[in-house]
């Protein structure tokens, strides 16, 4: 934190200075320090995880984290992976995630485009309504939606519990619910800039309100779904609140929750958590390194429009 | 384009019957969701904060009897002001935990926003290995906070973490606990938060800074401003709305924060967040439903000031289109 803050008050000093005397080339080394700097400091605690998960608990114990490694085993992630369960849970996870972020995009989707291509008196107050929803803290609305959530039966096909509390189905419910609001208002802000002529001459030749909306307006939506559907899933499948909340025992949980609980269970042996930890990050990972571009697209989409 | 506007604001009267149900049809679902499970507890949140209620049995509006009266006289009634009150006056992790929002707001504001700012800045100007220190930087963003508080538990280790090691304090006498310790555990996790929270900012700085019209600094530059003024002068003030935006985004964050204390202790011995009260007095052994609520309410009357200002940016713009 010290060095980051010294580094950041650096930069303050130097850089006027720098540009008036040696333009490029001063201003261009302390960019260089600072940014590899930082740079080591941001993969520190990630690669120290790793290591430690690569190593054996007797080894660690014995000579600490911060030690040469005698020998380095998988055996961690192994026994991680079969004495946790951890199967299920990302299966659970999976289950989650998919049909939320699928779900999220039809329905926010159809609102965007009634918002922008349909003349409501009401449309600025549905933008309100969802967008609003979505900034709201989790926990403003947890206390009575954990009521509602045990309140309201649900078929025994879709939870165990027969409860929307306790059941996957439950935590789909919640994650479309929370993040539509974050859909509509990008996918309302794309559709703005979609050219209206198309659509301005289906409507002339008589096509109906789901034509337009399905066959015309969404085919070109494409690039900011695959955006959205990547943040949304990377958003879900890292969702911890709602799962440590609203689901209470065992089978259901999702990945996050179930290595918060690892963490109770495996406390005599931190190299195994390390382990679970970093398997627990290969979905998001695989997007970091496959999907990154979308990712921020994603983003960078909701802010730069708003 | 006004033309075929106006047309349509005319035709909506006479829409078709089908494309009228289909109007219905995408808004239906939707609506009902955000209505049903946001803006209604929302709202229960405000109604149920005045009443006393520990989840068994049913909510009446009669008063609460006062203390000496049997506790099935104190449930599910209506309580007035009292949980406030109580929060305000005789429960003990309640004002610790306004405090360490408000440092976490401020260390957001300060540190990692500014942090991600200068990153973005720098990123932008095409220095060599930009991109791979953009990758790196954004790294945690893609990660949980569950996670990140489980992999920063190996850095600060009592015993075997690497900043001990580091500086030599792994011995029993002089081992600092930087996440059992009260006074310097907020800090750590700001640590964890800001890691991540300054590459959130960076990215988003840096579609702003892309967005910017690139003659605006050639000409500063050409009119022998320094990068620095050019920065502070020109290429700020067009920045205005992602400003805010990142604004916004820092204060609903800092209200949000939860998932790096829950995971450290639980909200608790230094780390109280008002998210973290609301979550204790809902999934503990003893439900405060009504208590819980009130401290829900404190959340979102905080929240409201952030979410105004977004969406008053948000309709002026639609007001311009």
């Amino acid at each position: 934190m010290t060095s980051v803050a010294r580094a950041s008050g650096r930069t303050a000093v130097a850089s006027p200075r720098a540009c008036r005397a040696r333009p490029r080339h001063a201003g261009r080394v302390a960019a260089q320090v600072i940014m590899i700097t930082a740079c080591v400091l941001w993969l520190i605690p990630i690669l120290f995880a790793l290591y430690v998960a690569l190593r054996p608990y007797a080894e660690t114990s014995k000579y600490g984290y911060v030690s040469l490694p005698h020998r380095l085993t998988l055996s961690n992630f192994v026994n991680a992976w079969t004495e946790s369960d951890m199967g299920r849970f990302f299966l659970n996870s999976v289950w989650i995630t998919v049909p939320a972020v699928i779900v999220t995009l039809f329905l926010a989707s159809a609102v965007a485009f009634v918002v922008t291509r349909v003349r409501l008196r009401i449309n600025i107050a549905l933008l309100i309504v969802f967008t609003a929803g979505n900034l709201l803290p989790q926990q403003v609305i947890i206390t009575p939606l954990y009521r509602l959530y045990l309140l309201i039966p649900v078929p025994h096909a879709l939870s165990g519990s027969g409860l929307l509390y306790n059941s996957i189905f439950g935590l789909i419910v919640i994650n479309v619910s929370f993040q539509i609001g974050f859909c509509v208002f990008v996918l309302s802000n794309f559709m703005k800039t979609l050219p209206r002529d198309v659509d301005e001459a289906a409507l002339v030749d008589g096509a109906s309100l789901w034509t337009r909306y399905w066959r015309l307006t969404l085919p070109l939506c494409r690039p900011a779904m695959a955006a959205l559907a990547t943040l949304l899933t990377t958003w879900i499948y890292n969702d911890f609140f709602w799962a440590i909340t609203l689901i209470s025992t065992g089978n259901e949980r999702p990945i996050t929750s179930a290595l918060a609980n690892l963490q109770g269970e495996f406390v005599s042996n931190q190299n195994l958590i390390a382990a679970a930890a970093m398997m627990a990050a290969v979905p998001t990972l695989v997007v970091f390194f496959l999907l990154q571009k979308q990712f921020v697209a994603g983003l960078t989409l909701g802010a730069t429009k708003g | 384009m006004a033309a075929i506007g106006g047309r349509l604001a005319g035709r909506t009267g006479a829409m078709p019957t089908a494309d009228k149900l289909v109007v219905i049809g995408l808004l239906g679902l939707p609506l009902l969701l955000d209505l049903l499970f946001i803006w209604a507890p929302a709202l229960s949140s405000v109604v149920l904060s005045f009443t006393r209620w520990n989840g068994i049995g049913g909510l009446h509006t009669r008063a609460c009897s006062p203390p000496p009266a049997p506790s099935i006289l104190q449930n599910g009634c209506w309580y007035g002001v009292q949980n406030y009150h109580q929060a305000a006056t005789i429960y003990p992790p309640f004002w610790p935990a306004v405090a360490h929002n408000i440092i976490w707001l401020l260390v957001f504001l300060f540190i990692a926003t500014p942090l991600g700012m200068l990153f973005a800045v720098l990123i932008d100007t095409g220095i060599r290995g930009s991109r791979i220190y953009q990758s790196v930087l954004f790294l945690p963003v893609m990660l949980s906070l569950a996670l990140i508080g489980i992999v920063w538990e190996f850095v600060y280790s009592q015993n075997f973490g690497l900043i001990n090691t580091v500086i030599g304090h792994t011995g029993n006498g002089n081992a600092i606990d930087w996440l059992g310790n009260p006074r310097l555990d907020l800090w750590a996790v700001l640590a964890e938060g800001s890691w991540r929270q300054a590459g959130y900012v960076m990215v988003l700085y840096l579609a702003g800074l892309k967005a910017v019209d690139p003659t605006l600094r050639e000409a500063a530059l050409i009119d022998g401003a320094s990068g620095w003024r050019t920065f502070w002068r020109v290429i700020f003030p067009v920045m205005r709305p992602i400003n805010i935006v990142i604004l916004v985004v820092t204060v609903i964050e800092s209200l949000r924060a939860f998932d790096l204390v829950y995971i450290t202790n639980g909200g608790n011995n230094g780390l109280e967040l008002l998210s973290a009260l609301v979550t204790q007095n809902i999934v503990g052994e003893v439900q405060r439903i009504g208590f819980g609520s009130s401290l829900g309410v404190v959340l979102l009357v905080v929240a409201l000031v952030p979410i105004s200002a977004f969406l008053y940016q948000m309709l002026r713009r639609e007001e311009r289109t």
